[in-house]
């Protein structure tokens, strides 16, 4: 089957104007004439709206089919391979329990399960939890240093051109820097709920819906050596520097895509109680602690913890979080690209 | 001669406390070996079950984790899993030969499967895309996802699925698809056979069916 690139701009006028539709399709079949995604409204998404980018990522069963070099071809698999089972690196650039693929569901192409597509097509770009511009392989790095509890690869190593490769793929078709909103970007949070958010009220949703996967202790579960559920806090889990120790980046992923196989069975106050749960445990110290979590918190609270609950004290049991030197599994605090200075020579 | 207790973590909500004591004990293989005088006509005596086209398939129990059998064969008992032929001899058994039985064919090494052999390369292709990978623009996450590496099972509340009849496996997604089985947690099964198709079925069971698992 020859496949072909296709713009859905000449869908027809069944099709909102506006709605920026890029895709890539096999050809011969009636221009793809389908609005995509419409399926998702079943599941509970919003289906997309006028004036939405809204892409969908070639697979890759489309990467065989492609007319693209066979060496890119094999550095893109590479990419994917490493992008879901990043364990392979565990103990040289990951260290805790998580693959890429553990958050970015669908292999990293899934609408509101931060579809990494998006970063290829707005990088360069300013990035406001580290203040400064970051390309696609910075932003990489930072899932590195935060949710994988580790070190990236180094830039332009084979790995991390690998993983941008990938990135850039699924992008194929969708316009660079586009002047849309993009449809299913990020993990978007459910509306504030009616309650605020409850540990006692998180933990009961947290026993009858997640702990058949995730465990009472939230350590997820190995079989085998492999990766099956992954951990939700403790060691095996994110840093205090990874996006979704946010409250509302926890009840956005959960909303959209938890249980699995479930997405938006839970109501807006479960999610938002449950990720409160969630984001109560204990997990790695954030790698841009200085020591003193006081301090940590006036550099980075303005910027990332403000939406977290480093340095909070719990209240069931006094416990005041990330207030500790543990770096979990790896033997150092801040990997190599934490902090580096950018563009000095251009400020002010 | 080997003992295994049978945990039932996670299946007891809403079972009530006769289910729970039932399931908290502990099997004995020996004993096991002597109540499954009942099971053999179908299961086989080692465990293999058997792929009948055309026909009510029996599964492969061998190498099942105990605590999922322990739960099928309660659940059958208690009218949360239907099947005539099984209630019955579910039936037969009290909760100690449950627990025994359990722990005989868990202990069994994994025989090899049917029902998968005459399928063409297309449709082998599929089955390991939604046993591997899944099929996410129709929001069908993969079998591994939740049966674990190799889809070999994932403790008792996901059973290995690889090296299990291909004629069985149809039917128990069918019979999902079609609200006629819903005795899995958190209808996590459900869910998902729902959005499949009949060829997506007959797909995933054919190649799981031609998996061979091998002793650890």
């Amino acid at each position: 089957m020859k496949l072909s690139k296709i713009t859905l701009a000449v869908l027809g006028a069944s099709l909102a104007a506006g709605l920026g539709v890029t895709a890539y399709a096999a050809s011969g079949q009636s221009g793809g004439a389908e609005q995509p995604y419409q399926g998702l409204t079943a599941l509970g998404y919003p289906a997309p709206q006028e004036g939405q980018l809204v892409h969908v990522p070639p697979t890759m069963a489309d990467l065989e089919e492609a007319d693209i070099h066979p060496e890119l071809k094999k550095v893109i698999r590479r990419g994917y391979e490493l992008f879901t089972d990043t364990q392979q690196l565990r103990g040289k650039n990951v260290f805790n329990d998580m693959n890429c693929s553990s958050c970015h569901l669908g292999e990293g192409r899934q609408p509101f399960s931060a579809p990494i597509w998006p970063a290829a097509i707005t990088l360069p770009g300013f990035r406001g939890k580290n203040q400064h511009v970051n390309n696609l392989e910075e932003r990489i790095a930072g899932c590195f240093a935060y949710s994988m509890n580790g070190t990236p690869p180094e830039y332009g190593s084979d790995d991390m051109l690998a993983l941008s490769a990938y990135h850039q793929w699924l992008a194929t078709g969708a316009p660079m820097y586009p002047d849309q909103p993009i449809y299913g970007r990020g993990f978007p949070a459910p509306p504030e709920p009616e309650l605020e958010p409850d540990y006692a009220r998180g933990e009961e949703v947290y026993q009858a819906q997640c702990t058949i996967c995730h465990q009472d202790d939230g350590a997820g579960h190995y079989e085998d050596g492999e990766y099956v559920f992954p951990a939700l806090w403790g060691d095996g889990s994110n840093n205090w520097g990874a996006g979704i120790v946010r409250t509302h980046t926890a009840a956005g992923f959960i909303k959209n895509n938890m249980p699995l196989g479930q997405p938006n069975s839970l109501s807006d106050q479960q999610a938002w109680d449950v990720a409160y749960y969630m984001v109560s445990q204990e997990r790695p110290q954030d790698p841009r602690y200085t020591g003193d979590v006081d301090e940590t918190l006036e550099l980075f609270g303005p910027t990332f913890h403000r939406n977290s609950r480093y340095g909070e004290v719990r209240e069931h049991d006094d416990h005041r979080l990330a207030d500790h030197a543990n770096t979990g599994e790896k033997d150092f605090l801040k990997p190599w690209n934490v902090g580096m200075p950018r563009f000095e020579e251009l400020s002010e | 001669m080997n003992k295994t207790v049978i945990k039932g973590l996670g299946l007891l909500l809403g079972t009530g406390l006769n289910a729970g004591a039932a399931m908290a004990l502990e099997g004995d293989a020996q004993r096991g070996q002597e109540a499954s005088a009942t099971c053999v006509a179908c299961h086989q005596a080692d465990g293999s079950g058997m792929n009948v086209p055309g026909g009510e398939s029996w599964p492969r129990l061998a190498g099942l984790d105990s605590g999922y059998i322990v739960k099928q064969l309660h659940d059958f008992q208690e009218g949360r899993r239907e099947n005539a032929s099984m209630t019955l001899f579910a039936n037969m058994l009290d909760d100690q030969q449950i627990a025994d039985v359990a722990a005989y064919y868990s202990q069994m090494p994994v025989t090899p499967a049917q029902g998968g052999e005459e399928v063409d390369d297309a449709l082998l292709e599929r089955g390991e895309q939604l046993a591997n990978r899944g099929d996410w623009d129709a929001y069908i996450v993969s079998c591994k996802s939740c049966h674990g590496p190799g889809s070999e099972g994932v403790g008792s509340d996901f059973p290995g699925i690889a090296s299990q009849h291909a004629g069985y496996i149809t039917a128990q997604l069918e019979a999902w698809k079609n609200d006629e089985r819903s005795n899995d947690p958190q209808n996590l099964m459900g869910a998902i056979a729902k959005r499949m198709s009949d060829e997506d079925i007959q797909a995933v069971s054919a190649w799981l069916s031609r998996q061979s698992v091998t002793a650890e």
